[in-house]
Formats: structure tokens, C-alpha cells, sequence
């Protein structure tokens, strides 16, 4: 027994000497941003894209605007909502960060909130689509898009183009049952019908059983959201299960044929149909120069929406500190970013300065192989879309 | 709905051939290795290499993918593994649990974060349809090959030479050491083996199940579900209780979705509750 | 033979009384180590006001590890599903503060005893079967839960977590403030009580009867102690612990999302009490300062990749062997060796180099 007791005197003199401060440095011309994102887990993904979009707008225009330093602070929350309120709050406190930003997922966004309004520090919504997020708190600005955003566009498209049946079929968590809710809401509301609303857990390895009901349902489309990685696998069970020889056609958001795995899908993700804000094909010469970029800092890595979210979240604390001329509080950075319009890699985009949300273009793309690679390939576009679920507030409805 | 039945079986068999080499060493050697995802995995990982940057045939990747796992298990049988036979269980978790932390973030310095995806060859994909049942091509393809290792597992198992020396090794290793079997090489064998079938079934997995880093921490889960509910005293019992886990699995999410995901837990804990130490053990309820 | 059972067969013989009331006597007297321990603890709210939260994150996990020792290390049931009681009492505490009454010490209180109903019902489960099938049936209980946070969104917020939580001053006295000094002292606090009552409770004839459930179940039968009410209750107090530490956890970030019942949380805490020590209660709270800041650490140097070196970490100290690191001192020359255990032994009142 005795033995435990002489390590537990060793270890709190060791604990002590591991938790002294390590003295932070508050220089007046360093202006550093936390940004907090999930780089192990489930969600690495997310977080390896935009911390990578985030350092190619860094590499791009250089670390200091109007006098001051950027210094980027990453910081991994594993995915875990109270380790990013912990992090947020040592960021702040501790390393005197600025900005906060990142957040791959909804729950991670809306921990932090509480630190950045008590803190009076802007909280850039990097990744994380649901729409509420930014009612929470009124410092979050978002860089990154909603799902609703995505979706109703999505819906309008179908009707136009002859599609009356469809099945949705959606990740049973939050931001998928955004996506269902107002797809089906704009669709069945210019005559769609919906013929069955499937859910499919977000731990579920094998879509076998769905695709099923899916086919027996035998509609003229079947809408899906689904996180990126697990779309993909989606998308080949979707082929095998011969859905598309049964006349069923496959829309979806842009998550479903993300960027980053689009090309290693192979022949089964030709000819989905998908709206989304960001398309690495987008043609444009701010993208080009983006995406050249992007690969060459990142082993040829193709850049995917959530990489640009990263990226313009950049651009909106540059521009801001540009515009207050150096006065970095919290609240005038926040004021500079109500309203900013530029044009990013995506097209033109603005933050709307009452609900602090993006709004940008949602462009339709088909998955068409260009150059020996899979691309989304932009079809047709809905200009200025704002999130819909606050405009719809907005005119109570 | 038979088409339910034939992915319901085909999802079964999958699950069978990933668990079954966590029976082995968790049944016959009693040694908890959570990290036998990480072995699956590697299997994975193994056939989307070599299938896409050096283009090997899938064919090939399939052997490959057990000698290489197997040789990887041998290794770390030899060098680790073994000297932990006869630690607590609490011991043997956190070895694991450690192992798999370092092949996740092994694999995702090597390979990235994403998802990794293979091309089937062309005559193994898509379906027929007879008498209105769907069949999948790949499923009957991975129903077949899991059909014919089952089979032959048994029959390892019970008739071989090998198999009566491992059975003896494990019920008294004195004993058995003292009839002047090798114990020692019986178990890095066998426990090469139960790895060397994890890769395949890494290797099979791949296109329905997905391959990313957190591989061994998703599925750990299910492999241990089709072992406590199997029984780990034989190799037909975990057969069983994975096909019994994938039909149930799939048709509860295709008869009753709201409550899909459940139905794999409700199950195991049913069964658990009624039959403590499996379905089909040896021991029965004591 | 454990030190317990022969106390319990000599308690049968002789004097009973003396032996095993002096016995208890000294084991609940307070230890130089638990002392420091517990001083310093409460000086790093002055020491290190900047690093309150990470503070109170050691706090609270180390509050759930003490839990899981007690069903670990004084019953021998091994749980992979302990989060579900964790995450029970966080959305409890939330949903209660959300709903009803935002004062968060009578918060703790509903949160233990909503975990506390769940252990007790549930307890029934693991009386039977060997190691593994407690671990999976804990586990499935843990897995379900989960799902059920997931599927009853209306309640829950679903996966998008509860938010909306403000919880009031404690007591209606004390704010908590963005620095998180509030927080730490009220989560200290909460431990220190708790962790006295723990070890009132392992020191008592009751403790001992689990300790000899624990090492022959059969023996213990026959001493006539009912192992299986001894299971339910210690199963149950557990339960009521694991639930105030996850109030804790709600209550000092004022949010709850669903990976308060996630997998990896009943394997980390696994982790930590094993890292610490097993069946001496300080063992969670060791491990847990181990593992957070050693975790904290890592993800600072390499955000990506720090599961690797963690990961190694278990594997060395597997390899050593836990025995081994316990035995470090051993290494030390002699006088200083025998200057450590005798501080280290020392208790108020009772006589230098006493040892039992």
C-alpha cells in the first residue's frame, strides 16, 4: 500500500510544476486567432480541410493586416463539446486569442457560445451547418453555409425538372433532419409529394436495408444527406443495388460527393445530381489560384467546401481588422463584419448583417469526368440565397 | 422479404469473418484484444494500396491481405502479445485499447483522414434478379468465401492434428507441454491466423463497410457483440449469433427504421440477460 | 488471502469486536499523503486562478473514475457502459436547470438520484455471468441510452446537444464566471465531500464484505454476508456518483450534447482508473490528473496525432508492468526510501513510523 502513497507526494509536486503558467505573451502587435476543430476522431476530416483552407489564405496574403500579426493557434477538441468550451475558454482567457473559430460539428459550435458572448469575442463558424447556431449567441459569424441553404435550392431544381415523387433519406442527427424538414417543406409546398422519409443512424455500416425501402418505394428521386464520408459508401450500394437502372434518380447536397473523395468514388457517383455552394471545379480565376494553392501546400489534397469555409473565414477577420484599422475588440471587429461582401473562391458572398449568416450562391452540379477526373461540374445557379429558415422567420411564416 | 434475408445473411457472414479470429484469441487463449480492429483494419488498407496505386487485382489482394496481417500478428504476437497470456484482463484491455490508439494515428499520418474506396472488379458488382429476389453479386461472392472458411475452420478445429494440439494447449498448458506439444508455437500460430482472418475480413469489408482511421474503434463494438453473444467456447456458436445479428440487424431496420438501431443492443443484452455466457456455450446457464 | 477475509474469519473467533472495530479504526484515519493531496488541491485556486478549467475537467472526471472504482475495485465488475449513468445525471442536471430550478446544488442532488434509479434497476443485470458478459451487458445498456438521447430530440436537443442551460448562482450566492474559478472550487468541493464519503463507506464493515465478495464469492457466501444486496447497493451508490459527476460537467459548461454518453467516455475513465490504481479510491483521482494533463499536453504539441503517444504510453506502462512503476521508489537509495514511507504513513495522532 505504502507504495501508492509515495507516488501520489511525488505526483502533486509534479503536477505542480507541470500546471505553472507558462506565461503568455500579450504583445500589442499580435493578433491571435483559436482555431478549435475536430482533427482526431470521426470528424478529422473536417478538421484537416479547414485548418488547411485557413493556412492557404494565410500563405496567400501574408500574416499581417493593418499592423498586426496573425498568429493561428490550433487546438484538437476530438469532437467532444466540452473539451471545445474548455479549449475556447483557455484560448481566451490564457493565450488572449481574438477570434475564435473552427467548430466541425453543431454541438461544438454551440458549447462555445456562452465564452464568446461573456468573453465579447467574435466566434467564426467555420464548418458546423445548422441553422440555429448563430441565434445562440450574437457574437458567432458564419463562413462556412446552412444545410437548409443547400436543400431548398435542391428542391426547387426537382420540381422543375419533372420530379413529383421522392423519398428522403437522411442521417438521423440534427443537421440531417434540418435537411429533410425543409427540403420537404419547400418541395411539398409547390406540389411535390414526398413518398416516405427514411432516417438512417449516423453509426450504421451497412445501407443495405434503406437503399431496400428506398427501391421499393419506387419514386422518381431519392433526396440524401449524408456526412461526406459515409455518402460515398452510400453512393456505391446506391449503384449496386441497381436504384439508378430502376429509374431512380440520386440528388442530393453537396456533402454526399465531396471534393476531397469525389475522385476515388468511381463510375457509381457519375451523374448524381448535388447543390452546393462550393465546387472545386468551379470555374473562376480567385478559384484557380485557390485550388493551385491548396494541392501544392497539401500533397495534391483537392480542396472541399468545408477547406473554403476555412479559408473565407480568413478573409472575414483580415478584412475586418483591415477595416477597423487595426482596432481588434471584439465588438468593433464584429461591427466591421456585419455586411462585408467579396468575392471568394466559391463566387460572390456577403454576411447578411442582421442574422450574422452567409449568403452566397447555391449552384446545381452533375459528377462528370473532366480532365480523367471526377468533378462536380456547376449546371445551373440560385444567386444570393440566404438561409432559409431565418428568412422564413423573418417573414412569419 | 427473401431479398432482406439474402442482406441480412450477407451482412451476417461479414461480421462472422471479422469476429471470428476475436474468438479465437478471446475464446481458445482468453486474452482480451480489443485491437482486433486494428487488424481488420490494416487487412483494409493493405487492398486499397495495393489496388490503387499499384493496381493488383482484388483477387490477389484477398491472400495477400491475410499473409500480411498474419505476418504483422505473428511479430507482434512474439514481441508483445505474448508475454501478456497471463496478465489481468485489466492489463490486456489497456494493451489493446493502447495498440489501437496507435494504429489510428498511425493510419491517418500515412493515409489521411478520409474514406478510403476501392473499385470492385466489373463481374463482382451489380445484381440479378431471380424470382424477384435481388442478389447482389459482391454479397454472394463474400457469402460464399465465409461459407467455405466456416466449414473449414470447423473441421481445422475439430479433425487436424493442430486443432486437437490447440485445444489441449488451451484447456492445460502443463499438460500439454508436459505431452511435448510446443505450446508457445501453437498460440503464436493460432493467434497469426485469428489476425490473418481479420485482414481478410478487413480486406472483404472495405466496400460495405467503409475504411477510415477510426476503423477499430467503430467496429470493436460489434465484434465483441457477435463473440459474447456466440458463446466463446466454439466456432459454430459466433456463426450463428453473427448471422443471427446481421438478419436481425437488417430487417429491423427495414421493417421498423425508428427503432433500427437499437435492435442490434436489444438483442445482445436479451440474450445476455437469459443466457449469460452466450447462446451457444458449452457451459449452458449455471 | 485478502487482508479483508481473514479479518472477517478472525472476527469469528476470538475477540471480535477489538479486532476488526480497531482495524476499521485505523484504516479510516486520514493519511499524511491524502492530506497534501487535498491541500494542494484546494491551493491551486490561488496557485493557478489560470488554469481553473482544466482544473475542474480533472475534478470531474476524476469524481466519475472514483465511481467506477467503487463497483471495480471493491465489487470486481468490470463496466464498459459507466458513461450511461455519467451522461443520465448531465442531462438530467441540464433538463432540471432548463426546465425547473436553476440553482445547480439541488441540481446534483436531482441528477444522483435519476442515476442512482437507473443503477438500481439495472444492477440486476450484472449479478450474473463472467467478466465478459458484464462488459458487453453495461456496454449495450450504454450504447442504448445513447441512441435514445439521439432518437428523443424534443427532450434532448437530439445530436445538436442540449443548449439553453443557465444555470443560477450556487446556493443563490456564488456566480459562475468565465474564468472558471467558481466552477473549479464548487466541482473540488463536490469531490472532496464525496470522495469522504467513499472512504467512510469502503472503510466500514460494508466495505469489507465487498472486498471479500470480491476475492471469493463462494467464502463470502458462507461468512454469511448476502453478496447480492451488497452488489445492488455498491452498484447503485456508484450510479449516484457517476450522475453528480456528469451534473458537474453540465453545470460548469451550461451545455449537454450527446457524447456525455458516448463509448469513448466509460473507456477513458476505464483508462484512467487502471492508469491509477485499482480498489483505493485515490486512484481515480491520481489517474485522472495523469491522464488529463498528460492528454492536454500531447494535443497541444501535436493536435493531430497525440492518440499515437498516448496510445504508447499504455503500451509502456503495460509493459513495465503496474506493479513495477508502483515499485519505483525501490529504486531509491535506502535512507531517503525509508524517510518517504515513514512522511507518507504518518497520521494525526498516531505515533511516528507506526506503520499497520
Amino acid at each position: 500500500m505504502f507504495t501508492r502513497r509515495a507516488i501520489i507526494a511525488a505526483l502533486s509536486a509534479g503536477v505542480a510544476m507541470a500546471t505553472l503558467p507558462a506565461g503568455p505573451s500579450f504583445a500589442q502587435d499580435v493578433f491571435k486567432v483559436g482555431l478549435i476543430l475536430p482533427m482526431t476522431g470521426p470528424f478529422a476530416s473536417t478538421g484537416r480541410q479547414v485548418e488547411a483552407g485557413a493556412r492557404a489564405y494565410i500563405a496567400q496574403h501574408g500574416d499581417t493586416v493593418a499592423g498586426k500579426k496573425i498568429e493561428l493557434v490550433v487546438r484538437d477538441d476530438a469532437g467532444t463539446a466540452d473539451q471545445t468550451r474548455r479549449i475556447a475558454q483557455e484560448l481566451v482567457v490564457n493565450e488572449g486569442a481574438g477570434a475564435l473559430a473552427g467548430f466541425g460539428l453543431t454541438p461544438l459550435a454551440l458549447a462555445v457560445g456562452p465564452v464568446a458572448t461573456q468573453a465579447k469575442v467574435p466566434a467564426i463558424v467555420m464548418a458546423a451547418a445548422t441553422s440555429s447556431i448563430t441565434e445562440q449567441s450574437e457574437f458567432y459569424v458564419r463562413s462556412s453555409g446552412t444545410l437548409p441553404q443547400s436543400a431548398v435550392p435542391v428542391a426547387t431544381w426537382a420540381l422543375e425538372n419533372d420530379i413529383k415523387k421522392v423519398v428522403t433519406l437522411v442521417s438521423d442527427y440534427g443537421p440531417g433532419i434540418d435537411a429533410e424538414t425543409w427540403f420537404t417543406r419547400e418541395f411539398t409546398g409547390k406540389g411535390g409529394e414526398i413518398v416516405e422519409a427514411v432516417r438512417v443512424p449516423l453509426q450504421n455500416p451497412d445501407f443495405a436495408p434503406f437503399l431496400q425501402r428506398v427501391r421499393d418505394a419506387s419514386p422518381d428521386a431519392v433526396f440524401v444527406f449524408l456526412p461526406s464520408g459515409v455518402g460515398s459508401l452510400f453512393m456505391k450500394q446506391f449503384a449496386e443495388r441497381g436504384l439508378a437502372d430502376a429509374g431512380i434518380k440520386l440528388i442530393a447536397t453537396g456533402d454526399v460527393t465531396d471534393d476531397d473523395i469525389l475522385n476515388d468514388m468511381g463510375q457509381p457517383a457519375l451523374g448524381a445530381i448535388t447543390g452546393h455552394f462550393y465546387a472545386a471545379a468551379h470555374d473562376s480565376p480567385e478559384n484557380k489560384a485557390y485550388v493551385e494553392a491548396f494541392k501544392a501546400a497539401n500533397k495534391g489534397m483537392r480542396p472541399n467546401f468545408m477547406s473554403v469555409g476555412g479559408y473565407d473565414g480568413m478573409h472575414l477577420i483580415y478584412a475586418a481588422i483591415e477595416a477597423t484599422k487595426g482596432d481588434t475588440g471584439g465588438e468593433a471587429l464584429l461591427e466591421a463584419m456585419k455586411g462585408l461582401s467579396w468575392t471568394s473562391p466559391r463566387g460572390p458572398i456577403s454576411i447578411d448583417p442582421e442574422t450574422r449568416d452567409i449568403v452566397q450562391n447555391v449552384y446545381m452540379r452533375e459528377v462528370k469526368e473532366v480532365d480523367g477526373e471526377l468533378q462536380n461540374v456547376e449546371f445551373a445557379t440560385y444567386e444570393a440565397v440566404k438561409d432559409p429558415v431565418k428568412a422564413a422567420a423573418a417573414s412569419g411564416n | 422479404m427473401l431479398t432482406i434475408l439474402f442482406d441480412g445473411v450477407a451482412y451476417g457472414m461479414l461480421l462472422f469473418v471479422l469476429a471470428c479470429g476475436l474468438t479465437i484469441t478471446l475464446g481458445l487463449m482468453n486474452f482480451i484484444n480489443l485491437a482486433h480492429g486494428a487488424f481488420a483494419m490494416a487487412g483494409g488498407y493493405i487492398t486499397v494500396v495495393l489496388m490503387n496505386r499499384y493496381g493488383v487485382s482484388f483477387y490477389w489482394c484477398l491472400p495477400i491481405a491475410f499473409l500480411v496481417v498474419a505476418a504483422i500478428g505473428l511479430v507482434l504476437e512474439r514481441t508483445l502479445y505474448s508475454r501478456l497470456y497471463s496478465a489481468p484482463h485489466l492489463d490486456q484491455v489497456l494493451f489493446s485499447v493502447g495498440l489501437v490508439f496507435m494504429s489510428i494515428a498511425a493510419v491517418d499520418y500515412f493515409m489521411g483522414g478520409q474514406q478510403q474506396l476501392i473499385h470492385l472488379p466489373r463481374e463482382l458488382s451489380g445484381r440479378w434478379e431471380v424470382f424477384g429476389v435481388g442478389i447482389g453479386k459482391y454479397r454472394l461472392f463474400i457469402i460464399v468465401i465465409c461459407a467455405l472458411l466456416a466449414v473449414a475452420l470447423q473441421l481445422a478445429l475439430t479433425k487436424t492434428r493442430f486443432g486437437s494440439q490447440l485445444r489441449a494447449a488451451v484447456d492445460d498448458g502443463r499438460v500439454a507441454r508436459g505431452l511435448g506439444i510446443n505450446v508457445p508455437v501453437v498460440f503464436a500460430l493460432t493467434f497469426a491466423f485469428g489476425s490473418g482472418l481479420a485482414g481478410l475480413g478487413g480486406a472483404l469489408g472495405a466496400e460495405i463497410l467503409g475504411l477510415d482511421p477510426n476503423f477499430p474503434l467503430k467496429f470493436m463494438i460489434y465484434f465483441l457483440i457477435v463473440v459474447t453473444v456466440g458463446g466463446t467456447s466454439s466456432i459454430t456458436g459466433p456463426f450463428l449469433a453473427a448471422l443471427l445479428l446481421g438478419i436481425a440487424d437488417v430487417a429491423g431496420k427495414y421493417y421498423v427504421p425508428q427503432i433500427g438501431a437499437f435492435v442490434i443492443y436489444a438483442v445482445m443484452v436479451l440474450v445476455l440477460i437469459l443466457r449469460p455466457h452466450g447462446l451457444f456455450s458449452r457451459e449452458g446457464t449455471r | 488471502m485478502s487482508s479483508a477475509s481473514e479479518t472477517l474469519m478472525s472476527s469469528t473467533a476470538g475477540k471480535p469486536e477489538t479486532t476488526a472495530m480497531a482495524l476499521l479504526r485505523r484504516r479510516n484515519s486520514w493519511r499524511a499523503y491524502e492530506i497534501v493531496l487535498w491541500l494542494i488541491a484546494f491551493a491551486m485556486i490561488f496557485a493557478m486562478p489560470s488554469k481553473a478549467l482544466i482544473l475542474t475537467e480533472i475534478t470531474i472526471v476524476a469524481l466519475f473514475a472514483v465511481s467506477l472504482d467503487l463497483i471495480l475495485g471493491y465489487a470486481g465488475i468490470v463496466s464498459l457502459g459507466h458513461t450511461a449513468f455519467f451522461g443520465l445525471g448531465a442531462y438530467a442536471a441540464g433538463l432540471f436547470a432548463k426546465h425547473y430550478f436553476a440553482e445547480p446544488v439541488t441540481g446534483l442532488l436531482v441528477a444522483g438520484i435519476a442515476s442512482g434509479v437507473l443503477g438500481f434497476v439495472t444492477s440486476f443485470l450484472v449479478l450474473r455471468g463472467s467478466d465478459l458478459t458484464r462488459l458487453m451487458t453495461t456496454l449495450g445498456i450504454g450504447l442504448m441510452l445513447a441512441e435514445l438521447a439521439n432518437q428523443m430530440a424534443w427532450l434532448t436537443g437530439g445530436a445538436d446537444g442540449l443548449s439553453g442551460v443557465i444555470i443560477g448562482p450556487i446556493l443563490g450566492q456564488f456566480e459562475f464566471d468565465l474564468w472558471g474559478r467558481t466552477g473549479y472550487i464548487y466541482s473540488l468541493v463536490t469531490l472532496f465531500i464525496l470522495t469522504w464519503a467513499a472512504r467512510r463507506l469502503v472503510n466500514s464493515p460494508f466495505g469489507l464484505s465487498l472486498k471479500a465478495i470480491k476475492t471469493n464469492p463462494v467464502r463470502a457466501s458462507m461468512v454469511a454476508i448476502p453478496s447480492r444486496h451488497r452488489i445492488v447497493a455498491v452498484y447503485t451508490i456508484a450510479a449516484v456518483y457517476a450522475g453528480i459527476a456528469g451534473a458537474l460537467l453540465t453545470q460548469t459548461t451550461s451545455f449537454v450534447s450527446p457524447d456525455v454518453l458516448a463509448f469513448h467516455r466509460s473507456a477513458d475513465v476505464l483508462l484512467v482508473l487502471v492508469l491509477g490504481g485499482v480498489g483505493y479510491l485515490y486512484g481515480g483521482i491520481i489517474g485522472a490528473i495523469l491522464f488529463t494533463l498528460l492528454r492536454d499536453w500531447l494535443s497541444v504539441i501535436t493536435p493531430q496525432y497525440w492518440m499515437f503517444w498516448i496510445g504508447f504510453v499504455l503500451i509502456v506502462i503495460v509493459m513495465i508492468g503496474r506493479e513495477n512503476l508502483a515499485r519505483w521508489h525501490t529504486f531509491l537509495p535506502e535512507p531517503l526510501r525509508r524517510a518517504m514511507t515513514r512522511i507518507a504513513n504518518w497520521r494525526p495522532g498516531a505515533k511516528i513510523g507506526g506503520s499497520r
